[in-house]
C-alpha cells in the first residue's frame, strides 16, 4: 500500500472539509452570564486582606513570646541592682582609660 | 453608531462587561471552527470555546493592541485546544482494528482505485478524523497547523509559543507518527 499517497490523500481530504464554524443559540448569552457572576478580583482588596489575616498571628506570637520573657526572665532582689551598678563602673572605667594612659605617659616623663 | 474593536475593549478594561458581547458574537464562529477541529463531541467543543472567552475576559489587559484582536484571540483558542488534548489523550495503543465498514471501503477503493476515493466521502472525513486521534498532542497540533491549515513554520511558532527549531523537530516527529499509524493500517489490513 503506498502510504505517502494515503498521507496525501487523507491531509487532501482534511483540507478539503474544514469543520463548521456554526455557533450554538444563546452561547454567547450564557457565556456573558458566566463572567458577569464572577467576582472581581480586586488584587489590592486580597492582598489587604491577607496583611490583615497574618496580624493575628503575629500577634498571638508577639504575646506569647512577651509571656515567656516575663515568667522567665531571672529574679534579682538586692542584686537586681548590682547589674547596673558593674554596668555604670565598667562604662566609666572604659571612658577614663584614654585619660589614665595620658597621666601614665606623662608620669613616665615625656 | 457602532464601536470599533478598539473601543469595545477599552470599555470592558474600564469595567464595562457588556462591551465583551460584541466581541463573542463576532469572533465566536472562529473559534468553534478551530476548536472543532481538535475536539469531537459537541459538548466538548462548546466547553472549548467557553473557556477560550473566559481567558479573554481575564487576560484582556495583556493584550497590546499591536496585532489585530483576532490574532490575540486565535493564539488563546489554539494553546487552549492543545491543553484540551493533553487533558485528555486517549489510550493510542489501541488496534486500528476498529474501522467501520464504509471506512474499510473508502479504503479499499482508495488501494484499488485511488480516484475514486472521494474526499468529500462522510467515511474519509470519519477516518482522517480516527488518524488525528491516535496522534499525539503535539503531533495532532502541529499537523493540524502545518498540513491542515497549511501555516509557516514562523506562525505556528507565534500562536504556540514554541520556538522555531521546535516547531520543526515536532513537525518531524508529527510526521513519523503518522506514517507509523499509516504503516499499521496497511499492516492490520492489508497484508
Amino acid at each position: 500500500m503506498k502510504q505517502v499517497e494515503l498521507e496525501k490523500k487523507l491531509i487532501a481530504v482534511a483540507r478539503a472539509n474544514p469543520p463548521s464554524d456554526h455557533m450554538p443559540p444563546g452561547f454567547s448569552k450564557r457565556v456573558m452570564a458566566i463572567l458577569t457572576a464572577r467576582p472581581v478580583q480586586d488584587l489590592w482588596a486580597a492582598w489587604a486582606r491577607g496583611l490583615w489575616y497574618a496580624a493575628a498571628p503575629c500577634v498571638a506570637i508577639m504575646i506569647m513570646f512577651s509571656a515567656w520573657a516575663f515568667f522567665h526572665a531571672p529574679q534579682h532582689t538586692n542584686q537586681a541592682q548590682a547589674p547596673s551598678i558593674d554596668l555604670a563602673q565598667q562604662l566609666d572605667n572604659t571612658l577614663l582609660a584614654a585619660v589614665d594612659q595620658n597621666n601614665q605617659t606623662s608620669d613616665s616623663g615625656w | 453608531m457602532e464601536r470599533t474593536e478598539a473601543e469595545l475593549i477599552s470599555a470592558v478594561l474600564k469595567g464595562d462587561a457588556a462591551s465583551f458581547e460584541p466581541l463573542i458574537e463576532k469572533y465566536s464562529p472562529r473559534v468553534f471552527a478551530t476548536a472543532r477541529r481538535y475536539a469531537r463531541r459537541e459538548s466538548e467543543v462548546e466547553d472549548i470555546v467557553q473557556e477560550v472567552w473566559l481567558k479573554a475576559y481575564q487576560k484582556l489587559k495583556s493584550f497590546r493592541g499591536e496585532a489585530p484582536f483576532e490574532h490575540w484571540l486565535m493564539r488563546l483558542a489554539v494553546r487552549t485546544c492543545y491543553d484540551f488534548l493533553r487533558s485528555h489523550q486517549r489510550n493510542r495503543e489501541s488496534a486500528f482494528s476498529d474501522l467501520t465498514e464504509p471506512e474499510d471501503d473508502w479504503l479499499e477503493r482508495f488501494i484499488h482505485q485511488p480516484g475514486e476515493a472521494r474526499e468529500d466521502a462522510d467515511a474519509a472525513r470519519q477516518l482522517v478524523q480516527r488518524v488525528l486521534e491516535y496522534l499525539s498532542p503535539p503531533a495532532r497540533l502541529v499537523i493540524t497547523l502545518l498540513e491542515i491549515e497549511d501555516r509557516s513554520v514562523k506562525d505556528i511558532s507565534k500562536i504556540t509559543g514554541w520556538s522555531v527549531p521546535l516547531v520543526k523537530v515536532r513537525a518531524f516527529r508529527a510526521r513519523a507518527e503518522m506514517r507509523k499509524i499509516l504503516a499499521k493500517i496497511a499492516k492490520e489490513k492489508y497484508l
